[in-house]
């Protein structure tokens, strides 16, 4: 029996048979996969997912893949839950987590879901993937294509930073470098949708994609002892992660796998130079995301048109979360500080979400008990040139002739 | 006359149309004359308060129409293109 029976409208409810389609005919609102809700009742438990692999695949029955279907895996997921003891010294947490996706097989966040995407696609007799990009998923959907054997169409913005592009070119996918930022890209494949017989990852294959957001929270819950963290801090683009996480809570609440009904607070963090959702939370008018020019280094997540701003602010304020942002100077200042305290290197997006996570301790947001656990979705080498054109020779480098005299004289110890 | 674009999802409404000429000198007025050609676009497009929903994204030509200074307002010509797209997610 099929565990996934269709795709339903989240505005207005609308059913549609499972296709690869994102958009509700009726009202143009977003679709999200439904589950035969009693058939995963009965199959859900933490005994099974705990004798599954160590991957996100031990989640399987909360993904929308058939027990059928050979999944395209490179090991993604499970990654660290690092108690943070010294950066939480330095924020007044004593009890401070690091989820670190910095620790898939490329080295983001994005793989979970173009695991999820790829085998979906695969399955249903899709044999191109495709994906407009900022750079992570462009690399994730490389990876995955060339590990399923399938061809590959990736549109990146024609600015990308050259370590993302040497990291996507190794795959040998076509690559499309379009003159315009994500969000024109974005609106490129939208229409090429109609002339390509491709699965579009971000696209046409959302909602099955989408889900693999969840197993961070499912796996940040496990981890946990199989509790869930009091508050999240989660780096925003396009809002589609957060959104995922607000239901991976839900299921874990409605399957059991966690005690309680206590949500946690959902938190999001953007930089000031693309920050559309956190306009709006800050506004009279959080309903209202208004588009914006992205200029920030966080361009991973530099979505200025986010299709699911309006539903993170809604997460947000109904969990007693917020949104706030931080400045290009906090950015680089949070990857700093994450790398000093706890030996983790992220990328920008994870300096935004460190940033955040920084400024909110400082302003007083906790007591101090209270269990964070903040979101790091993205590897540091994939922008190393930030901290370069941010002074990045270390205040503590000196430079010495290859004799004892020269070290005497130079390196204080 | 100008002329609005109907991505896939959404021509079930416009009959099939990929394609839809309109006769306006304004976005809104292109949205009037498209719904009164094809009833129902109107709803879907604007909410209650006449603002463009919020997973729809409007394109006049190549800019989208909330960041023209104009917006709805903007005015359309001859030759110029409105095209529908839904919101994506990504990154």
């Amino acid at each position: 029996m099929p565990k996934v029976i269709g795709l339903r409208c989240r505005e207005c409810g609308a059913e549609y048979e499972l296709q690869a389609t994102h958009v509700c005919e009726m009202c143009f609102g977003p679709l999200d996969a439904v589950y035969d809700q009693a058939l995963l009742k009965k199959v859900v438990s933490r005994q099974r997912i705990e004798q599954g692999p160590k991957s996100m695949w031990r989640y399987r029955d909360l993904l929308p893949i058939e027990d059928s279907v050979n999944v395209v895996t490179l090991g993604e997921g499970f990654t660290p839950l690092v108690k943070a003891d010294r950066l939480g010294a330095e924020l007044g947490l004593r009890n401070l987590y690091v989820k670190n996706d910095t620790m898939n097989p490329t080295n983001s966040f994005k793989d979970r879901v173009v695991s999820v995407a790829i085998s979906w696609a695969r399955a249903h007799g899709f044999e191109t993937i495709a994906c407009a990009s900022t750079g992570n998923l462009a690399n994730a959907v490389a990876a995955y294509a060339a590990r399923a054997g399938l061809e590959c169409f990736v549109f990146i913005p024609v600015d990308l930073e050259p370590a993302k592009v040497a990291s996507i070119s190794v795959f040998d996918p076509n690559i499309v470098a379009v003159r315009g930022n994500y969000d024109e890209v974005n609106r490129l494949c939208s229409q090429l949708l109609e002339s390509t017989p491709w699965a579009f990852c971000n696209i046409n294959i959302r909602p099955f994609y989408a889900e693999g957001s969840k197993t961070l929270t499912f796996e940040t819950a496990e981890q946990l002892g199989w509790k869930l963290p009091d508050e999240i801090i989660i780096p925003i683009g396009s809002g589609c992660q957060f959104v995922r996480h607000r239901q991976a809570v839900r299921e874990l609440l409605e399957f059991g796998l966690v005690r309680g009904d206590r949500v946690p607070a959902f938190t999001g963090a953007q930089a000031l130079g693309c920050a559309p959702v956190y306009n709006a939370f800050v506004s009279d008018t959080p309903d209202r995301v208004l588009p914006v020019k992205p200029n920030t280094i966080a361009k991973s997540i530099a979505i200025g048109n986010p299709s699911d701003g309006v539903y993170v602010n809604r997460i947000a304020r109904e969990t007693g979360g917020v949104v706030e942002a931080v400045t290009e100077e906090e950015i680089v200042d949070g990857i700093r500080l994450l790398a000093r305290t706890e030996g983790i290197f992220t990328e920008t997006a994870g300096g935004v979400t460190i940033g955040v996570l920084a400024k909110l301790a400082r302003a007083g947001r906790w007591n101090g008990d209270e269990t964070v656990v903040a979101y790091v979705t993205g590897h540091g080498l994939k922008t190393a040139d930030v901290l370069a054109s941010a002074n990045g020779h270390s205040s503590r480098r000196v430079e010495i002739e290859p004799t004892m005299k020269s070290f005497r004289e130079k390196v204080t110890i | 006359m100008p002329q609005f674009r109907i991505p896939g999802p959404l021509r079930r409404l416009s009959e099939g149309h990929t394609t839809v000429d309109v006769e306006a000198t304004d976005v809104v007025g292109a949205i009037v004359a498209l719904d009164a050609a094809y009833p129902g676009f109107k709803d879907r497009l604007l909410d209650e308060n006449g603002d463009l929903r919020q997973f729809v994204n409007l394109y006049l030509n190549d800019e989208d129409v909330r960041l023209v200074g104009s917006g709805l307002g903007a005015k359309v010509g001859e030759k110029d293109e409105i095209s529908i797209v839904p919101a994506v997610a990504g990154g």
